[in-house]
């Protein structure tokens, strides 16, 4: 067989997560990911995956860039690098967002955390970003942000765990002093994990209701240990991936990048321009949204079982007019779905398309997103 | 979990097998190839008829995260393609070298294979990768 996935290429020196000798105990098969050595699945993907539908699954997301920042006024400060509205956002509510180039390209997808104002009167906010942009959103938010905010780049220090799944908080309850059945969805709390403060969030990257739990390295090492034992299976990267196609979000520097904007990225909904001033980007998505874009990402189902890959041409008529940039088997509805870039006017729900798949070209027919939507998150 | 390494079989370093039975040459993948891939989620096969060239692509085998090209182990015509693999590829993993073989080919000259491996030669490559 001849692989034509792409590999990545082991560099000299990978990081490894606090609970590296974990995955190690549960069996995992680790790979080189974004200059982490992370596990791509323990048990096998599609169990992991159906774990995390039906019961309760965790990831060790140790990887991804953390930062917290603090000052007089974060919120003003960030609502220039984002177009979203943040100025809404009350203490212990989050808004999931995107940074902007001035072309309104797309650095990086985060997660905004309002946690309030402290004693000092100072607000106090959490980012989560992608693991592959920690550096460049650094500098990017040092070059971007007051000098008076105080920056604290909480990457390596703390470990991330997601647990994920209909079963998820009730399981992860055991571990917790505060009631998280009384957080909201987005919502986010600091509490007390085995004793010991934690930053919890009611978000994830699944499509299932969950947390993802920031807590220091030994507390994460016997979080992950107390979960285990109450049954929560170990997931990898590739249920990850699975899990969060079915949900049809976007994955940093596959289906958005800094060449794509949110109008194009189907993002519309973070794009706030009327309820806001001016911010980085602005200028570019103010033309989109009057004139259109060109081009959208959209939901595709084949109709047969081949399945569509990143970079697989996507054809109208026999012509190229796209590009697929995720495609996987859904392990939920046992069809092949994928994202794809194509133009506007083809990207109605309902619109027959083709995917060039070696050389051949199988029907793709344009649905919504996302493919699977949980019945199981509360609306609080 | 031990993987088997059976001795009638002649091997590829890209991990497809050969079975040979008269002029007929049976072939799958290896169970170390299933192993790795993971979770098989679809195959595409050649039909009856087809010729199959020596050291060429005859097919796809895809887990949820890799795409593999199957590579022909000896050059033949397809007299049968095992169906209910393509139509369940999951059930591959059972039985790679029994109920998940993929083809069978009618060959015209055996020692195509005088370069593949033996049982012990493929197995210390690949215990060794």
């Amino acid at each position: 067989m001849t692989n034509h996935s792409e590999e990545m290429h082991p560099i000299a020196s990978l990081f490894r997560s606090p609970l590296y000798d974990l995955y190690r105990e549960a069996q995992a098969r680790i790979v080189p990911f974004s200059g982490w050595e992370m596990p791509v699945q323990y048990s096998g993907i599609l169990p992991e995956h159906r774990a995390v539908r039906e019961a309760a699954g965790m990831f060790d997301i140790s990887h991804m860039g953390k930062f917290a920042i603090s000052g007089a006024n974060v919120i003003d400060a960030l609502q220039q690098l984002v177009p979203s509205d943040l100025s809404h956002l009350q203490p212990a509510e989050a808004q999931y967002t995107v940074l902007l180039n001035a072309q309104a390209g797309i650095i990086d997808d985060l997660i905004v955390y309002y946690q309030g104002v402290d004693t000092k009167g100072e607000q106090r906010v959490m980012l989560i970003a992608n693991a592959a942009t920690t550096i460049k959103d650094r500098e990017w938010l040092l070059a971007n942000l007051p000098s008076s905010l105080n920056f604290q780049d909480l990457s390596p220090t703390k470990v991330l765990l997601a647990v994920q799944g209909p079963q998820a908080v009730s399981l992860l309850q055991t571990c917790v002093q505060e009631d998280l059945s009384q957080v909201k969805r987005f919502g986010h709390l600091e509490g007390t994990v085995l004793g010991q403060p934690g930053f919890l969030a009611r978000t994830g990257y699944t499509g299932e209701d969950g947390f993802e739990v920031m807590v220091d390295p030994q507390t994460g090492i016997d979080l992950w240990r107390s979960l285990l034992n109450s049954g929560i299976t170990p997931c990898g990267l590739g249920a990850r991936d699975t899990l969060r196609l079915e949900a049809a979000m976007a994955l940093y520097g596959q289906d958005i990048d800094e060449t794509t904007t949110p109008l194009e990225a189907s993002l519309g909904w973070l794009v706030h321009l009327d309820r806001k001033g001016d911010f980085i980007g602005r200028t570019v998505l103010e033309k989109q949204k009057q004139f259109g874009v060109a081009r959208k990402l959209v939901g595709l189902q084949m109709e047969g079982r081949n399945i569509a890959r990143h970079d697989y041409p996507v054809l109208f008529n026999q012509e190229k007019v796209g590009v697929v940039t995720s495609g996987t088997l859904s392990p939920t509805l046992g069809k092949a779905i994928a994202l794809a870039y194509v133009p506007t006017h083809l990207a109605k729900t309902g619109q027959d398309l083709d995917i060039e798949i070696r050389q051949k070209a199988y029907r793709a027919i344009v649905v919504k997103r996302p493919f699977y939507k949980s019945t199981a998150i509360p609306i609080l | 979990m031990a993987l088997e390494y059976p001795e009638d079989l002649k091997y590829l370093d890209s991990h497809e097998y050969a079975r040979l039975d008269g002029d007929i040459a049976t072939i799958g993948i290896t169970a170390f190839a299933v192993d790795q891939l993971g979770d098989i989620v679809f195959l595409e096969l050649p039909d009856v008829g087809s010729a199959l060239t020596k050291g060429e692509t005859f097919g796809t085998v895809e887990s949820v995260k890799a795409v593999e090209d199957l590579n022909a182990p000896i050059s033949g015509t397809v007299i049968e393609r095992n169906d209910p693999m393509v139509e369940a590829p999951e059930q591959l993993a059972e039985d790679p070298y029994g109920e998940g073989w993929l083809l069978k080919v009618k060959f015209e000259d055996a020692s195509e294979l005088d370069s593949a491996l033996s049982a012990s030669e493929y197995q210390s490559q690949v215990e060794g990768e």
